[in-house]
């Protein structure tokens, strides 16, 4: 275990929020390079589990090692994609100006962006197909739109490892197609994706790596080695019916 | 008393220059508690503070408006401090929790308050002013204290701008990114607290939370931009101030707190009714207009898509046939005469070759942005 190098490890992890735990005594290790889907059924513990990693919620026990350190000494590595329901976009703001918030983390306190930032903005802008709405007031953007605008924001932060909270939920088919060629890029130039996926179908095709949640760990590695009935019958309960034997 | 006195009584200049700096203060910083969603955080906190005011008085046993106000800052940095823990720990909602606590520590005020009026040296007190301000008891150094105040805010403001912008936007996002966010939640909230407490004397802890509010709501509404949204908020806090306490110098037995509040909530009535983008009365102007713009356009291509059975585009046909069609009106089809898209003569219509071609054109556009 020690030899080989893990983008995150998890150990005996446990969160609850009043009495029930809602991640229980989780262990993952999720090797460097994969592009790896979270599922489970609703209150599985999927976004617990991403903000758990983040240090956004503070767990009861267990620990959490980004390449081998605690989340706040790899900051600067970690790039997020939150739900995009988690914010007010009638917030008085622009496309450009909340995709150079990405840059923020880097720069550190009190410093402010200049041209360099602006120009990593710009260009994560034209990554996600954007750009014609940089100047777009926030509030006036389709919700595929403040989608492709969270994800330029996490490109613009350079990370090595990228969570994303949810990045399909209601986007149309064209932004999903954007939005996984965009992530099976990151994972060519070898970025660790750790994505929170709803749609059972379309695991084995957009992913390669896969953990099934349901508060404890039921499963986690290779999709073509684990995406089977027997796992997700496991996860949801119920007979799950999917075709993956392709 | 007339305009001419109010430019060069002192006290006036004095009591005007205070309730304009305290407005503005209030314009910035209520900007963050709006943003936030926390407006009510506001009025609990002022609230909160009525205790602390009658605590300092009964132990001190002066009437020293300083030592008042610190006990103001202390008692509602408590109550700040306790809805927030309830918010936290318990399953209880952020508005159960800011109601508990105003109410608690209002009730306690008051209670207080009416222990010191059957103390021995309770006339003295008058420490009623308090619950809806009086702005003819300012002097010249509680100006200063506004000021120095307002000058600190707005130093730290500018220096942590953009981390504030970001927890303001996403605070999860901006711990995520390595910032302190109970650090600068605590800073705003400070600073919020400090302009409450500041403004007891003038406007009163009941009327106090609208002064946060009122300019920040109206500002909200001229601007997609979150610095000049903070500008705007200061210069209609300011006016409210400066207006209101013209109004209730001119007029006799008009107390200033009560008018300075109307003057803000004005702005805000305004603003809601006459903001170009998001004002009520625009809004509906637009709306009405396109609607109308839509109605001609389906007439137009209602009467395009019969016009295409005939090889004549100009083949006149009897207004009868548009019956069946229920956008159309006697008003619309004079609407597109006078734009020259179609020709009426007697009961019959024809589309022009201008009108052919326009109705041609909304087709393929309509059509373009179906997929």
């Amino acid at each position: 275990m020690i030899q080989k190098k893990y983008a995150i490890q998890i150990d005996d992890l446990t969160v609850a929020y009043n009495y029930k735990p809602v991640l229980w005594d989780i262990d993952l290790l999720i090797p460097e390079g994969v592009l790896m889907a979270v599922v489970g059924p609703n209150g599985a513990g999927k976004s617990t589990l991403i903000k758990a990693i983040l240090g956004i919620i503070k767990p009861i026990a267990g620990s959490v090692k980004i390449f081998g350190k605690p989340y706040k000494k790899q900051v600067n590595k970690v790039a997020y994609v939150p739900q995009k329901g988690s914010v007010d976009w009638d917030f008085p703001t622009t496309s450009l100006d909340v995709v150079m918030m990405g840059t923020y983390g880097s720069l550190g306190w009190i410093k402010r962006p200049g041209s360099k930032e602006k120009k990593q903005a710009l260009e994560a802008l034209e990554k996600v197909g954007m750009l014609e709405f940089k100047n777009r007031q926030i509030s006036q953007l389709s919700g595929g739109q403040q989608q492709r605008i969270f994800l330029a924001r996490a490109l613009v932060q350079n990370a090595s490892i990228y969570l994303m909270d949810e990045p399909f939920q209601g986007v149309d088919a064209t932004t999903e197609k954007a939005i996984i060629n965009i992530l099976k890029e990151l994972r060519k130039a070898g970025k660790t994706l750790v994505v929170v996926h709803h749609d059972l179908q379309t695991v084995p095709e957009y992913f390669d790596w896969v953990t099934f949640l349901n508060v404890k760990g039921i499963a986690s590695g290779q999709v073509k080695e684990i995406f089977n009935d027997n796992n997700l019958t496991k996860t949801y309960g119920i007979n799950y019916k999917v075709a993956i034997n392709k | 008393m007339d305009l001419i006195d109010f430019f060069t009584n002192y006290t006036l200049r004095t009591i005007t220059l205070g309730t304009a700096i305290l407005g503005a203060i209030c314009g910035m910083l209520g900007s963050f508690a709006v943003l936030r969603k926390q407006s009510l955080l506001g009025d609990a906190i002022s609230h909160a503070s009525l205790p602390g005011i009658a605590l300092a008085f009964i132990i001190t046993g002066v009437k020293d408006p300083n030592l008042i106000l610190l006990g103001a800052l202390i008692s509602g940095l408590i109550g700040t401090f306790w809805i927030k823990g309830i918010t936290k720990r318990t399953r209880l909602k952020s508005d159960t929790a800011l109601g508990l606590i105003l109410s608690l520590f209002f009730g306690l005020g008051i209670l207080l308050l009416t222990f010191i009026q059957k103390m021995p040296n309770a006339n003295q007190a008058g420490l009623d002013k308090y619950l809806f301000g009086q702005a003819a008891t300012l002097v010249e150094q509680d100006v200063l204290i506004m000021a120095s105040v307002t000058g600190v805010s707005l130093i730290v403001l500018l220096l942590f701008w953009k981390e504030f912008k970001l927890l303001l936007f996403d605070p999860d996002y901006t711990k995520t990114l390595g910032f302190n966010t109970r650090f600068l939640d605590i800073l705003i909230t400070f600073f919020i607290v400090l302009a409450i407490v500041l403004g007891l004397q003038t406007v009163g802890v009941i009327l106090m939370s609208a002064m946060l509010l009122a300019p920040a709501a109206a500002a909200r509404q001229w601007t997609n931009n979150l610095s000049t949204m903070i500008v705007l908020a200061s210069i209609f806090g300011a006016l409210s101030g400066i207006f209101g306490t013209a109004i209730s110098a001119t007029q006799n037995n008009l107390s200033t707190g009560p008018v300075i509040v109307l003057i803000a909530a004005s702005f805000v009535l305004i603003s809601f009714a006459f903001s170009p983008s998001r004002g009520l009365i625009f809004r509906e102007m637009r709306f009405r207009r396109n609607r109308k713009e839509l109605h001609l356009k389906k007439t137009l291509t209602f009467m395009y898509r019969i016009a295409q059975n005939h090889d004549n585009i100009s083949h006149p046909h009897a207004i009868r046939i548009l019956n069946n069609f229920q956008g159309f009106t006697k008003k619309s089809l004079l609407k597109l005469e006078n734009q020259e898209l179609i020709s009426l003569s007697g009961k019959q219509w024809a589309l022009t070759k201008k009108g052919y071609e326009e109705a041609a054109s909304i087709n393929k556009k309509l059509g373009k942005s179906d997929d």
